[in-house]
């Protein structure tokens, strides 16, 4: 953990703020919906990448800025490095996963100007299909760190560069997916619960395929009980050449 | 009687540490005679030693386990592993309704409940496109300081207890109980309140209970006052935390450090100063500031905030206006039970209300507060459903955590227990 420190000034918050003679903060009062006025950072992006922005918009007073996946580390370091915005302060790192499946993933990163009080969204869209992967922003801000080993351990988005990406919440050896995505079930995926609730569903399409659980490397570590339930709610005949029909006759 | 002899391995290669004779091995067949070899010392010089700490260890604060590489006392490395408390809280929003969101935020900072239904709410009134009335404004400054005391008062008495220091943790702990009867007085729960309402607050504050909060304000600056006496200036509190786990400006910010952790390294960054909610802007206070980063400054920082706190809660008692609590807006507030069981628009309301919930319309947003350990801010994405398709808690404990083995890393094992404490972690809010 003895990483070298990005050599940059930081200049305590407000001070570019009270230098360009800009108003004091205040609490935001009847915020509009759409619309509003831009954070300044976005038109100088589009100025210095202009291919790489895709859009932005200004939604409940906070911009957000989509670029494209190849540029976002350059716009960050851009960002962070220029003292015209100077966003030295890196809130969060996160995603998010529509519950309709055609919309993209999205890859969020919330930025703040400390010296100027701004803040920032940027935002990556992950087309259904696309590689999981964007880059770590680890060696501009040493706080994204663990921020983007929970977004990886939740989401499994990998996050290229990162130096040590492992699992952070959930345990090393934990084999059944990333929690936070919209086909995790909210109980999990083997847990009795689940389990249950797809052996009594109608729905012959809930159960799993084998994809899913061949993903899942951890089912050969699972009880035999377990693993039973699983191949009779798959139908599949079990290792022994028996289907789980016949293992019940055997038994009784 | 014959008297045997027996040959014997003679000469012994020194005393050990008992001073009693070490025996000295033969290797008679590789030598071809009698010869003594060196006897077997470790060279502990060059090894290092793992320990682990935790995850169930008093002095972490939860299940934190920290893995330590010592060289004799002083810490090498140090990796954090953390999860032993994750309940997915996040994963679980995205299956309830915004109300029924607030009692999950009472358990993930759960010394700061009260101030994390405020701050979920106030994201939660952005999405919505509500304004809250002047009372609500108000009363939502009260619950958010004095849950800002009552985590201070935690952090200072287990930090007393860290480092060996007793007596100033009853006297908090004593406060702090003041703070919780005033809080089960309003909202009838001490830990897990889910005190306020999308648009208001679950209850106005009774009648009177505005004298013992006045009460608290005037006696509680004394206790701390004699914390500080029995503290700041004691010679074996000083030894152990000035100089201990000190950040430079620039790293802290670098490292997204926030709250008392950020401002003990010099950078003047308070979220109620720079990004203003709930009128901040408009009360009385100052910023506390350190130099030099150390535990020493952060607990500094910590007790000068809390009297900034009584100096807010002084000004939100004197300007409390009267009115109503929560806005008049039915698609968001309950209407009155008698109205609810006698009128029938009410009536829809009211089950419309509960069965379906408030749709806030599409749109996304990130509201920060100053929480007592830091930045927290909730991040909600609505896809016009009564439930959020994304809530995000950005964890202030979680990010100053990740700075730890930067921090301890150079020190010895026992300023790891002063440095972590000086953290401010809440394991509930760092696992989530």
């Amino acid at each position: 953990m003895s990483t070298s420190f990005p050599p940059y000034k930081s200049p305590m918050p407000g001070s570019a703020r009270e230098a360009a003679g800009l108003p004091e903060p205040s609490t935001p009062r009847n915020v509009p919906h759409h619309g509003g006025a831009e954070n300044p950072s976005v038109s100088a992006l589009r100025e210095r990448f202009p291919e790489a922005v895709v859009r932005s918009h200004v939604m409940w007073g906070e911009t957000t800025v989509f670029v494209t996946v190849d540029a976002v580390h350059a716009i960050i370091r851009f960002l962070r490095d220029d003292t015209a915005h100077a966003y030295n302060y890196l809130v969060d790192v996160t995603a998010v996963e529509y519950r309709d499946g055609d919309q993209p993933l999205e890859v969020v990163w919330h930025l703040r100007s400390l010296p100027w009080q701004r803040f920032l969204r940027i935002k990556v869209a992950l087309e259904p299909g696309a590689a999981l992967e964007v880059p770590s922003i680890t060696d501009l801000y040493a706080g994204a760190d663990w921020i983007e080993r929970e977004c990886y351990d939740m989401f499994g988005i990998t996050f290229a560069g990162h130096p040590d990406l492992r699992r952070i919440l959930m345990w090393d050896t934990y084999r059944e997916g990333h929690p936070l995505r919209k086909d995790f079930p909210l109980r999990g995926r083997f847990s009795r619960a689940e389990q249950l609730s797809q052996a009594l569903s109608i729905d012959s399409s809930g159960n799993y395929t084998m994809n899913e659980l061949s993903i899942a490397e951890a089912f050969n570590d699972l009880p035999e009980d377990m693993k039973q339930r699983l191949r009779g709610a798959l139908g599949g005949p079990s290792p022994e050449g028996t289907s789980p029909e016949a293992d019940k006759e055997g038994k009784q | 009687m014959s008297r045997r002899t027996i040959e014997m391995a003679v000469g012994t290669a020194g005393l050990d540490a008992m001073g009693r004779p070490i025996r000295a091995p033969l290797s008679v067949r590789e030598r071809g005679g009698l010869a003594v070899e060196a006897p077997y010392e470790p060279d502990m010089e060059g090894d290092h030693m793992l320990i682990n700490i935790g995850p169930q260890h008093p002095a972490t604060h939860g299940v934190l386990r920290l893995v330590l590489e010592l060289d004799g006392e002083t810490v090498v490395r140090c990796v954090p592993h953390i999860g032993y408390l994750h309940c997915g809280f996040e994963k679980i929003g995205e299956y309830r309704q915004y109300n029924q969101i607030i009692p999950w935020t009472d358990r993930e900072d759960y010394l700061n409940s009260i101030g994390n239904n405020v701050a979920f709410v106030l994201g939660c009134e952005r999405l919505f496109g509500i304004e809250i009335t002047p009372r609500c404004t108000v009363l939502r400054v009260i619950a958010m300081e004095m849950s800002r005391l009552m985590s201070h008062l935690v952090w200072m008495g287990t930090t007393c207890i860290d480092i060996g220091a007793f007596t100033p943790f009853l006297w908090l702990y004593q406060e702090r109980e003041n703070l919780y009867n005033l809080l089960e007085g309003w909202v009838g729960a001490r830990l897990t309140t889910s005190a306020t309402r999308v648009g208001g607050m679950a209850a106005d504050v009774p009648d009177g209970w505005m004298d013992g909060l006045k009460a608290f304000i005037r006696n509680f600056p004394k206790t701390l006052d004699e914390s500080d006496r029995m503290l700041t200036r004691n010679g074996i509190w000083m030894g152990r935390t000035v100089g201990i786990g000190a950040l430079t400006a620039e790293e802290a910010i670098n490292c997204g450090l926030s709250g008392a952790m950020l401002r003990a390294s010099g950078v003047a960054y308070d979220v109620r100063k720079d990004f203003p909610y709930l009128d901040y802007e408009t009360y009385d206070f100052d910023v506390a500031v350190g130099t030099s980063g150390d535990v020493y400054d952060r607990y500094l920082v910590r007790i000068e905030e809390m009297r900034q706190s009584i100096r807010i809660l002084e000004q939100a008692v004197q300007r409390l206006p009267d009115g109503p609590v929560n806005v008049d807006d039915p698609r968001v507030i309950l209407p009155p039970k008698t109205n609810a069981t006698s009128q029938m628009e009410s009536m829809i309301h009211h089950f419309k209300l509960v069965m379906e919930g408030p749709r806030p319309p599409i749109g996304e947003v990130y509201v920060p507060v100053e929480s007592p350990k830091g930045e927290k801010g909730y991040y909600m994405v609505s896809d016009g459903t009564s439930k959020p398709v994304r809530w995000r808690i950005r964890p202030p404990a979680f990010v100053n955590l990740s700075a730890i083995p930067r921090m301890v890393e150079g020190h010895l094992l026992s300023d790891v227990i002063a440095i972590n404490a000086s953290i401010d972690i809440v394991m509930g809010e760092i696992d989530r």
